[in-house]
């Protein structure tokens, strides 16, 4: 139950591209060496738009505007059959991958992995990405400013995703 | 990014302030900005090493002509999907590398291949200050959950007595197909649209 594809696979690759490297005669180190500074790099193109925006999820966490926004979205979620507990998950999701699993842990101590809610949230952050996150980070490595209908085209697949994550779990699990 | 950015960061710096005040509860706020900051800087420099490493990597794989040959082999779906891009272009080998990566769920590597995707798309179709449509579908296709078995959720549904961790795969897969289905959809209808009217947007 423990396999983990990401276990064999990175050391796999590793092999793999030293392998064929050396066989076609590539000099391995310095082409390595040179990465790593083009890598340097884009962390430094990314880090401000990194801290801005870890910096106001922080913030926002912190005074309490999660909750505040799940009771205004009370009325919503229940008009399609989506379980209370998940929606903190539904609003820190696009902004923060650590901060979704630690809501998803939360969900499940509270209610159990196999409940209604405790799988509607696996399905939920099984099926989904941390989408501001991504486009902000994805952006700031180009000198892109104007990014037309990228969030718009990244919000249509989210918001009909977690709709449907309680629908799914309702047809293949049965509850 | 910069109008889109400018809405969320101002508003949910002011959004917390102002909720904090009204909770009177400023001080969390003024120590989570504290505390946020700093975790920001550790995450970058998590980023930094992975980022490096796999960047040193995947120069190694460019140089020999690694990718060139993986992503020969696995692009004729994505040329579908990406018109007007080389297809033995650097970005199309980035994109088949970061495509894979996030199939099998190597999220550290599927970053550093994404970014060096965008840049290698802007160098390509210079880009300038306004996202091309390839560029637009590459990232909200990223933004989407492509990876085929959901591992951290598995591991946590296990450790949290689950009697089926792996229960959720098919509603995770339909869900996560619906998802990335309907993103790729709703890019092509907005770009195509956009083209219509010309600029703008």
């Amino acid at each position: 139950m423990n396999f983990n594809i990401g276990d064999y696979a990175v050391p796999l690759i590793f092999a793999a591209v030293f392998i064929f490297g050396l066989a076609k005669k590539t000099d391995v180190f310095s082409e390595f060496l040179k990465g790593v500074e083009e890598g340097l790099g884009t962390v430094r193109d990314i880090f401000p738009s990194l801290m801005a925006l870890v910096t106001c999820v922080g913030m926002f966490r912190a005074c309490g505007g999660v909750e505040l926004l799940t009771e205004w979205l009370k009325p919503v979620t229940e008009l399609f059959g989506f379980p209370a507990e998940c929606t903190p998950l539904v609003i820190l999701r696009p902004f923060s991958g650590s901060g979704a699993v630690a809501l998803y842990e939360n969900i499940l101590t509270q209610t159990g992995a196999d409940s209604f809610a405790g799988r509607v949230a696996s399905v939920m952050l099984g099926s989904s990405e941390t989408t501001f996150y991504t486009i902000a980070v994805y952006f700031s490595a180009t000198k892109v400013k104007k990014i037309r209908y990228a969030l718009a085209a990244a919000l249509v697949g989210d918001v009909c995703g977690w709709i449907l994550s309680a629908a799914a779990v309702r047809i293949f699990l049965g509850a | 990014m910069s109008v889109m950015m400018k809405w969320v960061f101002g508003g949910l710096i002011i959004l917390s302030v102002i909720i904090g005040f009204i909770r009177g509860d400023a001080a969390a706020v003024s120590n989570a900005a504290v505390s946020a900051c700093g975790e920001a800087v550790t995450l970058c420099i998590t980023l930094c090493g992975i980022i490096c490493l796999w960047s040193g990597v995947m120069r190694v794989a460019q140089t020999s002509g690694l990718t060139k040959l993986t992503a020969k082999a696995l692009s004729p779906v994505l040329r579908r999907l990406f018109h007007g891009i080389s297809p033995k272009g650097e970005a199309m080998q980035f994109i088949v590398l970061n495509i894979t990566a996030n199939l099998l769920g190597l999220g550290n590597a599927s970053t550093p291949f994404g970014l060096a995707a965008m840049r290698a798309l802007e160098k390509e179709e210079k880009s300038g200050e306004r996202a091309t449509d390839n560029m637009i579908l590459f990232v909200v296709l990223n933004t989407a959950s492509l990876q085929l078995i959901p591992t951290t959720v598995a591991a946590l549904r296990l450790q949290h007595g689950s009697a089926a961790p792996m229960e959720i795969l098919p509603a995770v897969w339909v869900v996560s197909l619906i998802n990335a289905a309907l993103t790729v959809t709703a890019a092509k209808i907005m770009g195509a649209a956009a083209r219509r009217r010309g600029a703008g947007l």
